[in-house]
């Protein structure tokens, strides 16, 4: 069971966290935007060894943030708020 | 006669308290603090148990949790118990595993006379044809372990215990009290577990002395300091697994009947003093009862008192055996030491033969070990055999911790490699041997002086032992599941060189004991087999848990109705006084239907009522997510697939609200508060991951200062009236609003007052029929509902139960998304197309309803099916089929299908490949086998023209 750090509420228990994907898959708007692209955002993830940033939720205060991470030895280097200045260590 | 209790020692036992338990119906006699296997030594019990796959009969090999032979079911405890840890007690029950009648006496011995027949992997290969199954269930009847008692039932629920420290010992011997010593010295706050009952590890029986003192006195009074300085000492309690964040799981033993605890233990530094576990000798028939671990030995004399054997040869490759040697003699065995090692032997004890440069070839003895012979030949008389095949670090914490093992030739074992983060290893877990070496160590791992041994010192001479290929005989490597020698050999032939397929094929470590007594030995043999190094070989994988942990543990309370909790509804008790017969739906336990032990007539009757006079129903579990800000409605506008900010105040709008993939995820109605506030109601179900949703497009796309979203979903309890008569009823009552519908026509809201609060009044239907949904404050729902129940006597009003109100809702064609819908439906496919043509502004899931699959011409789309009025409803999930040449295929399937009672016939909604374009097309439909016909026809099948909205 890991510890994340959510931005504003500090270090809690993994369960209290869901994944929201990851971080930088920017949405194209718009009803012409080609196929490929489209699915890119829809589907195609780069799934990257080793350092990863990630959209997290921490369900009990319902905040969307940054988590990077590792994801071979799930240390957690830092969360952020989204878009946000403030980096929580 | 050869296994006794001594007169006098015995420093685990009280001799004052005996007690008598039950071993295979034999009456054995204990004292308190006996182990069960102590006790079945004490009384000459060599035949403890039969063997996995050969019904080998097995003793007693070990004295703690490396134990592979002395499994036992104890009654109202469990099975596969490890005879070495569990604790005698008055009146225990125990019975040995895979024996039948008793272990003494199986019937199936006899497959150990076929066992040249039945090597490694022998199953998979003789039963393939025509399928394993077919002789699965006999052979796994005949092979096996323990039985699971299923009348068995938790006395109550186990606890579950969250901890905190800044530095967690596990196993308190000589490293772990020190480093406990130490951390605790240093400020620190300390949790110390051990898997047996008292602490001191090697020193309970070991020779030795520190600081001056014997190891008993330095026991008691490290762990009164620790103890009396608010530290933490689990005895009893094992530490099976480390997970990720270095989160350490517990599981404590208590021995007054109450479930093991399992703690959760997040500590600053982990500090695993896990000592070292002796490893058997390979020798033919080194199975044999008789033939024991030499230190299990000595901890059977010191602890408990037991000679294991009068004239006993003790085996070595290693010094820890000649104290062995000594403290047998002493207790006045004949022992015989045969030392596999020519040069720099300890000095010999006296009275002790010893026979250097030579091994065992082979045990014999029928039922227990009678004799051995040398690999000179010498063939010597024995009741006992004692074995030290060297020490083995527990790593197993370490390892699950993805530590990196490192070999030493100096020691033959594998050690610790790179140091993982926060994780030291100290003392004969980290190879140190004299109580010097592992204070040093511990002083290493924690930088603050260390206790000084003033004691004996044992020596830590080794040469490797490892089993060879080619060796005469049944050299068994793995006692729990019956792997030798010959089966390693066999895998490294058929190729499984890797130690993780050599494991899968083997069984090699697969036991329950996970194979702490003989991986090493597994290993060093294949690494000889295929020319490899020890280290080039590596080992297999370290997974939690270290030992059995009993399911109870895990479950901790969460069983029964703790399992997955209902939600529930304010006015439950109320329902329940009126008859309700409730279920769960979408988490919310509601009411099904109201009375009466007949569910169909009742359901019926209710939905049949519904029509003709007034009913009352209780939706508070619809969402009520509310949106509020300057940039509400552009935000609802985005959400729905339906254009939203084109609303009135005071009015509402039936919507879809999609996923990016154009699937649409949820429908409701959104009401408008005002310019700048919206309340989404959605499905029961959906409330969560709606509520989820909004917040995940508020906070990336609209940002903070856009809008503010509240989910009141529980604040406020929902009551509807629906029917021809819901006017004149709440006409009766003071609402303080004006229900003309010129003021609340069909689809609108008004605010009114009840008893003194604000009662919202949302003129919605999803019956068909006129309805208003009156939301108020959850906690003065009960005074509502009943004031509604008492004013709908005069209009025979019927209280409607979740049942009938989808009767009522499929008879107009109103859908349930998930049931209704699957994971391929877009909106076009509901008939609802006019966004997707018409929409300029952009919307979650639009770019997706343009795509090829979307425009496809053969969709699912949402139909009515009919049949004739004399047949019963079709089944829900039915198939319509199509003959597509020569295979049969499905065109769709019925989603929900009911009785209508108004209509008197069957009614049903279904997704059939064009639907919308085939009404008044008779298709074939298919369920189980059984062929009928249906008609498809428009969704809707009453009132298509809204009429009784306003009725
Ligand atoms: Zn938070």
């Amino acid at each position: 069971m890991q510890i994340f750090t959510c931005p504003f509420c500090g270090p809690r228990d993994e369960s209290e966290f869901h994944f929201g994907g990851e971080a930088g898959n920017t949405r194209p708007d718009g009803a012409d935007v080609p196929a490929e692209r489209w699915a890119r955002y829809l589907y195609m993830r780069a799934n990257p060894k080793g350092a990863t940033s990630e959209v997290w939720v921490h369900m009990t205060c319902g905040e969307f943030f940054i988590m990077e991470r590792d994801s071979v030895g799930h240390k957690v280097a830092a969360s952020h708020p989204l878009g946000g200045a403030e980096k929580s260590e | 006669m050869s296994a006794e209790r001594l007169n006098t020692g015995g420093s685990a036992i009280d001799r004052a308290r005996p007690l008598t338990f039950s071993f295979d119906g034999r009456k054995v006699e204990a004292f308190v603090g006996d182990t069960i296997a102590a006790a079945l030594l004490a009384n000459d019990v060599a035949v403890v148990g039969r063997s996995f796959k050969y019904h080998r009969p097995r003793g007693v090999w070990g004295s703690g949790v490396e134990e592979p032979n002395a499994l036992v079911d104890i009654a109202g405890r469990g099975p596969n118990m490890r005879a070495t840890t569990e604790l005698a007690r008055q009146g225990l029950v125990a019975l040995s595993v895979n024996a039948s009648p008793d272990a003494a006496h199986d019937r199936s011995a006899f497959l150990d006379r076929f066992a040249r027949f039945i090597p490694a992997a022998f199953y998979y290969k003789t039963f393939m044809w025509p399928d394993w199954h077919r002789f699965e269930p006999r052979i796994r009847a005949m092979a096996g372990l323990g039985k699971v008692d299923p009348a068995w039932t938790a006395p109550e629920a186990a606890d579950q215990i969250n901890h905190h420290c800044d530095v967690l010992v596990v196993g308190a011997g000589p490293a772990g009290l020190t480093a406990a010593r130490i951390a605790a010295h240093d400020g620190k706050s300390v949790l110390l577990v051990d898997e047996r009952m008292v602490p001191g590890g090697s020193l309970r029986h070991r020779d030795g002395g520190i600081d001056g003192k014997p190891s008993a006195q330095w026991i008691t009074e490290s762990l009164s300091a620790l103890t009396g300085a608010g530290h933490l000492f689990l005895p009893a309690t094992t530490a099976f697994g480390i997970y990720d964040h270095n989160l350490v799981a517990l599981n404590q033993r208590h021995q007054d009947g109450r479930p093991d605890t399992l703690w959760r233990v997040r500590p600053r530094r982990i500090i695993l003093a896990t000592g070292a576990l002796e490893r058997p000798l390979p020798f033919a028939d080194n199975d044999l009862p008789g033939i024991m671990s030499a230190d299990a030995a000595l901890v059977y004399l010191r602890c408990y008192a037991v000679r294991v054997g009068r004239r006993i040869v003790i085996a070595t490759n290693n010094d820890s055996a000649y104290e062995v040697a000594e403290a047998l003699t002493d207790a006045g065995a004949t022992v015989t030491l045969i030392d596999m090692r020519q040069h720099d032997l300890p000095s010999a004890p006296k009275g002790v033969t010893i026979l250097p440069g030579r091994m065992i070839a082979s045990a014999q003895g029928k039922s227990r070990v009678e004799s051995v012979t040398l690999d000179d030949g010498t063939k010597l008389t024995v009741d006992s055999v004692l074995v030290s095949g060297g020490w083995t670090p527990t790593l197993h914490l370490f390892g699950q911790a993805r530590g990196k093992l490192a070999w030493s030739e100096k020691r033959a074992v594998f050690l610790p490699g790179d140091p993982v983060e926060g994780i030291a290893v100290a003392g004969a877990a980290n190879g140190a041997v004299s109580l010097s070496e592992v204070f040093a160590d511990v002083a290493r791992a924690t930088s603050s002086p260390p206790p000084i041994s003033t004691g004996r010192e044992a020596s830590g001479g080794v040469v490797p032992a490892w089993p060879i290929a080619g060796a005469k005989g049944r050299i068994w490597i793995d006692y729990q599941s019956d792997v030798t020698a010959k089966d390693v050999e066999l895998a490294a032939r058929e190729n499984f060189v890797s130690v993780e397929h050599l494991k899968r094929y083997t069984t090699l470590g697969m036991a329950t004991d996970q194979g702490k007594t003989s991986n090493l030995l597994g290993l060093a043999l294949l690494a000889g087999v295929s020319g490899r190094s020890i280290a080039e070989t590596g080992t297999t994988t370290y997974r939690p848990p270290f030992t059995p942990v009993p399911l109870t543990s895990f479950a901790g309370p969460r069983s029964g109705e703790l399992m997955a909790p209902v939600r529930r509804l304010p006015l439950e008790n109320l329902h329940r006084a009126q008859g309700a017969v409730f279920q769960e739906y979408g988490g919310w336990l509601r009411p099904a239907f109201y009375g009466g032990a007949d569910a169909e007539r009742a359901i019926q009757d209710e939905a049949r009522r519904a029509r003709q006079s007034v009913a009352l129903f209780d939706g508070s579990t619809l969402g009520k997510i509310e949106v509020i800000g300057p940039q509400a409605a552009a935000f609802v506008d985005f959400i729905y697939y339906n254009t939203m900010s084109t609303l009135k105040p005071g009015r509402c709008r039936y919507g879809f609200m999609l996923s990016e993939n154009g699937v649409v995820f949820d429908d409701g109605i959104l009401v408008r508060l005002d310019e700048h506030r919206f309340i989404v109601s959605c499905s029961t179900s959906h409330v969560a991951a709606v509520h989820a949703r909004l917040e995940e497009w508020r906070q990336d796309r609209f940002g903070r200062d856009a809008v503010y979203i509240h989910n009141a979903t529980s604040e406020m309890a929902t009551l509807t009236v629906s029917g021809p008569a819901s006017k004149q009823l709440l006409a009766t009552l003071d609402l303080g609003l004006s229900l003309d519908d010129a003021d609340l026509p069909h689809m609108a809201i008004g605010e009114g007052r009840f008893a003194g609060d604000l009662l919202r009044v949302a003129r919605v239907s999803f019956t068909g029929d006129r309805s208003y949904e009156l939301s108020i404050r959850a906690d003065r729902a009960e005074t509502l509902w009943r004031s509604l129940r008492q004013a709908g006597k005069a209009f025979d009003a019927v209280t409607l139960g979740l049942e009938a109100l989808m009767i009522l809702r499929a008879e107009k064609g109103y859908i349930v998304i998930g049931k209704d819908t699957d994971g391929t439906t877009m909106p076009q496919d509901l008939g609802v197309d006019g966004p997707r043509a018409k929409r300029q502004t952009d919307y979650v899931g639009r770019r997706s309803l343009f795509t090829e699959v979307a425009q496809a011409p053969n969709r699912l789309q949402l139909v009515g099916l009919a049949v004739r009025e004399d047949e019963p409803p079709l089944a829900p999930g039915a198939h319509g089929i199509l003959q597509d040449g020569p295979k049969l295929r499905s065109q769709g399937f019925v989603t929900s299908s009911y009785l209508s009672p108004v209509l008197e016939r069957p009614i049903a909604l279904g997704l059939i490949e064009r639907g919308a374009a085939r009404q008044g097309e008779t298709i074939d439909m298919q369920h189980l086998g059984q062929k009928r016909r249906a008609t498809i026809t428009a969704p809707c099948a009453f009132d298509p023209s809204g009429a009784r909205f306003n009725a």
